[in-house]
């Protein structure tokens, strides 16, 4: 364990907001695929309300076992939380399916986008709207909102979703997310496959959408770098362990992260071999 | 889609006038077969709408295996199931219309029975699973359908006229004769696949029976509840299966066979594309009027019985040429 910036925090208590309870807490969660895969070996973190919050970590590390736990995909895929509890505004959430949580707005973008390819960017967006049920002029005030955080989906909204850009595809499925009227997203990996000025002008819209509508978001992702610069707070994961949390700017600054995510080191950058080898032996030293 | 429409257009009587121009060539050289135009035009006309039949077994097929990718072998005894049930409700006294309300009540109850007992245990498996599961659907409602309602051919009487008439009189001479029962049963079709495409493209459940079909995970992920989009979708396909059973039961009579004509939907399906429901549509069409004409001007050439074998020579044809089928959806491959 090596926390930064929370020394004031009691151990295995979730980091962060003091005072009203967080809009979502996972608390020491173990999720097991198939009776036998232990992936996650105790995950707790918690989202404050209207705040991003990232999630770090290599390939594998379980970020995106945690966002299914949350969002409870992880049963179409044989996966079971067996331990600890999941918290939605202080109630237990973890018995129930996803088209409750939906209801109850936690929602999930996964990775890799996975809109509906045959279906029309304005029927992706629709879709979204599934569980609702306050009526047609409040989902179509949504999907004009949608439409002003994201132009260009207006532009090919008739258009099947199969045949538009990576980018106009994340940003569907990040609008269809929105048409859910959501508390909490659960961003997978926005930034996947995509040229680093659409993944930048993608979090700006992000950021945007958190700061005017106060929907607070939980964000995987492997870009470090771009995470921690729109973050409030992160957690990072390995092996299915958070090793590190703290506030972004203090991640940021820390040596350790700056070593293995950022690819930057106090002695300038170093090759790859080296900074393997360093981490090889840390981790034997413990 | 527009020049796709239009390439429609111009290729139907492209290739019908071309056939039958084919046919006259023929009939110059073997006196023996027999053309006119209006004949061609008779025999094409039946055959389309023979062809109305293969297309609502096979729309059955599509809308679950889009849905669910379940191919449902036991579309074909639900056809029978559905007839058998409402043959004996009418046995029993009722009014056909209301045998039929409580036909439809009875094929969505076996929906939710089928959706609970053997789809939702089954979910995760791989399809061939839940395809050996719909073969055993297949022998226990066969089973069920005849120990309930016995295994004997029953008249199904619902006040369709039968009388052929001739139509076009003026155009050809004699003018040509159609059988009006077909001309009923192609309307009734007509009239489901118009509803079942305005539920498909208009309404929010049948959004979301596309969204399910094209990706899973993803319609679980913005909360569309998946248990209910299977029940539903059975739901409708065992109400598209009473009225196939309908139709064809007053045309053939009610019995065993209705479960095989499960068989002629399978080369329907694969002209037509297994994903799509206007391909279903276009594949039973062609099908039936292909089968007429080549039974009707081949067979001097090459012996009779082509019915029975055409459709699946022509499915072969299109699995080598475009396995796709005629409509069904692209892989979408973006660059």
């Amino acid at each position: 364990m090596n926390n930064v910036a929370v020394a004031e925090r009691l151990p295995g208590q979730p980091a962060a907001a003091q005072g009203s309870p967080p809009q979502l807490s996972v608390n020491n969660i173990e999720v097991i695929y198939d009776h036998v895969i232990l992936v996650l070996k105790g995950v707790s973190l918690s989202v404050p309300k209207g705040e991003i919050v990232a999630l770090l970590g290599a390939n594998g590390a379980g970020k995106t076992t945690t966002l299914k736990a949350i969002s409870n995909l992880l049963r179409a895929e044989r996966g079971e939380v067996t331990k600890g509890s999941i918290e939605l505004e202080g109630e237990r959430v973890q018995d129930l399916s996803p088209n409750d949580l939906v209801r109850r707005g936690v929602i999930q973008v996964m990775e890799g986008r996975h809109c509906f390819e045959h279906l029309t960017i304005e029927e992706n967006l629709m879709t979204g709207a599934y569980t609702r049920t306050d009526g047609r002029a409040a989902i179509e005030q949504d999907l004009a909102m949608v439409y002003d955080y994201f132009p260009r989906l207006k532009e090919r909204r008739f258009s099947q979703a199969g045949y538009t850009s990576g980018g106009e595809q994340q940003m569907c499925a990040i609008g269809r997310a929105l048409m859910s009227r959501p508390k909490v997203v659960l961003l997978d990996e926005p930034s996947m496959g995509l040229a680093p000025q659409l993944v930048e002008q993608i979090f700006e819209i992000v950021k945007r959408i958190n700061e005017e509508s106060g929907v607070s978001i939980l964000l995987a992702e492997q870009n470090t770098n771009i995470a921690l610069k729109y973050a409030r707070y992160g957690y990072i994961l390995e092996n299915g362990r958070v090793v590190m949390d703290g506030e972004a700017a203090a991640l940021r600054e820390n040596e350790d992260v700056k070593e293995f995510y950022l690819g930057l080191s106090a002695s300038g950058r170093r090759s790859y071999r080296d900074v393997k080898h360093y981490r090889r032996r840390k981790r034997w030293l413990g | 889609m527009n020049t796709r429409v239009l390439t429609w257009l111009v290729a139907v009587p492209a290739v019908v006038i071309g056939l039958g121009l084919l046919f006259q060539l023929l009939s110059l050289v073997e006196p023996s077969l027999y053309f006119t135009w209006a004949y061609y035009l008779e025999v094409l006309i039946g055959g389309t709408l023979q062809g109305v039949m293969y297309s609502l077994v096979a729309l059955g097929f599509v809308l679950i295996f889009k849905a669910s990718s379940v191919f449902n072998f036991a579309q074909g005894s639900m056809v029978l199931f559905a007839a058998l049930t409402m043959v004996g409700m009418i046995e029993w006294g009722l009014h056909w219309t209301l045998a039929f309300l409580i036909t439809a009540g009875v094929m969505v109850v076996l929906a939710l029975v089928i959706e609970r007992v053997v789809l939702r245990p089954l979910v995760n498996q791989p399809h061939i699973i839940l395809f050996m599961a719909t073969i055993g659907i297949f022998y226990f409602l066969d089973g069920l359908g005849q120990t309930l309602w016995g295994s004997d051919v029953k008249q199904l009487d619902i006040g369709i006229p039968r009388t052929p008439i001739f139509i076009l009189e003026s155009v050809f001479e004699g003018g040509i004769l159609v059988n009006q029962f077909d001309i009923v049963a192609a309307a009734i079709g007509g009239i489901l696949v118009l509803v079942l495409a305005i539920f498909f493209q208009k309404t929010r459940i049948g959004r979301a029976l596309r969204a399910v079909a094209d990706d899973h995970q993803a319609a679980l992920s913005v909360g569309i509840p998946l248990k209910t989009i299977w029940a539903i979708v059975w739901s409708v396909a065992g109400f598209v299966a009473l009225v196939t059973g309908v139709i064809w039961g007053s045309k053939l009579g009610v019995q065993f066979t209705l479960a095989l004509i499960a068989l002629k939907a399978l080369p329907v399906l694969i002209l037509g594309g297994l994903t799509s429901i206007p391909g279903a549509i276009v594949g039973g069409l062609i099908i039936g009027a292909g089968e007429q004409v080549a039974e009707v001007f081949l067979s001097t050439f090459i012996g009779s019985a082509i019915q029975d074998w055409f459709a699946y020579v022509l499915a072969m044809l299109f699995l080598l040429v475009r396995p796709q089928g005629l409509f069904g959806e692209k892989i979408i491959e973006r660059v």
